[in-house]
């Protein structure tokens, strides 16, 4: 107790222009910062994130729907900053809020629950990316299509590239399955959560079918 | 060119400085916290028209100058007179908030020097603008504030 640690904090009061803080005032005026700003309708982007079999998932809503899902590989603050950039800076993080898209993805990676009927913003999709991205939810659960197949039923048979990109800028990954989406030729293809995560999704359905 | 910066970062990264801030000016108490909320909302507020390029961490600290004048006004408004100062017979603050009492103990031309300058980082001048004094005088005062602080803390038994 009275041995001196130069590597803790010194509890005595310091001069330090930059002393601590205690995390729980901060905590408490964050969350009275949440309630104000929802009271006059100034969050334009809440967000949390939630912990999955496939690592931790950045979601974010606004007052239309869930607008953006995001694993961590693609970098959350980076994410953010593309929000902000793209939809609104008046983005904070509501930890407490964003429940029921939270459980949503708890049932579906518990095998409870193979579709999602959440309210969605299409904010970040335009044109004919927005159509595919869109399309992926009549992709029934625990199946798979291919890229070519996904151009043909979208009524664009040579647009097979743009349905690929279409799928990798998907930016309501597994809400909109973009996972049930394999190459022709029987490869997997790309993921932007990486090709681990899209494994494991598609063994995750396959087993609760 | 508009700000496009996520605004939850702003908190994150500059709400302790502000908080810093409101505490030198009004104390550790709801005093402090209420213009530390009103300036937050205020800055939400005004975030996507702000200019990006905006030193975001001086702009912060002068809106809360203004929200920590509110406060008092709206205090005196109420003329219930009140001091920051505990009950001689009350209970020692908190390690971590004992040098908020002690700050509120200084004039308050060192306690302002102090707040906006120590704490909240604005230079000389921007500082005698905000509390109208001139750059010399906050200097003067920023450092027979902190002289004081020293002061005081030796007599309270604490080290400094």
């Amino acid at each position: 107790m009275s041995e001196q640690n130069p590597g803790l904090a010194d509890p005595l009061p310091s001069l330090d222009p930059a002393s601590p803080i205690d995390v729980a005032d901060l905590t408490a005026l964050h969350a009275r910062l949440i309630a104000g700003a929802k009271t006059e309708g100034l969050i334009d982007i809440a967000y949390r994130t939630v912990d999955s079999p496939v690592g931790p998932l950045l979601v974010a809503a606004t007052s239309t729907g869930l607008v953006r899902v995001a694993f961590e590989i693609e970098d959350f603050d980076r994410v953010l900053a593309a929000l902000a950039a793209l939809v609104s800076p008046r983005i904070l993080h509501t930890p407490h809020r964003l429940d029921i898209v939270a459980r949503a993805l708890d049932d579906y990676f518990a095998g409870r629950r193979t579709g999602f009927d959440l309210p969605l913003d299409h904010a970040l999709s335009s044109g004919f990316r927005e159509r595919v991205q869109r399309h992926l939810v009549q992709i029934p659960y625990g199946q798979t299509t291919t890229y070519g197949q996904l151009a043909a039923d979208l009524g664009s048979p040579r647009a097979v590239r743009a349905v690929g990109t279409a799928c990798s800028t998907n930016p309501l990954p597994i809400i909109q399955p973009c996972h049930r989406v394999l190459r022709g030729d029987g490869a997997l293809g790309g993921y932007l959560g990486g090709a681990h995560v899209k494994r494991s999704l598609i063994a995750l359905e396959a087993g609760n079918r | 060119m508009r700000n496009g910066q996520p605004f939850e970062a702003a908190v994150q990264e500059h709400g302790p400085r502000v908080l810093r801030v409101c505490r030198a000016v009004l104390g550790p108490g709801h005093d402090a916290d209420d213009a530390w909320s009103a300036t937050f909302l205020a800055a939400l507020r005004a975030w996507p028209t702000l200019d990006r390029g905006t030193n975001i961490e001086a702009w912060l600290v002068r809106v809360a100058q203004r929200k920590c004048i509110d406060v008092i006004r709206a205090k005196s408004r109420r003329a219930i007179p009140s001091d920051v100062l505990p009950e001689p017979d009350s209970p020692p603050p908190p390690a971590d908030k004992s040098i908020w009492y002690a700050v509120a103990r200084l004039p308050e031309k060192q306690r302002l020097a102090l707040a906006y300058h120590y704490y909240g980082g604005l230079p000389h001048t921007e500082t005698a603008e905000l509390i109208g004094s001139t750059p010399a005088a906050v200097r003067r005062a920023a450092s027979d504030g902190i002289a004081s602080l020293r002061r005081i803390l030796a007599e309270n038994g604490e080290i400094v």
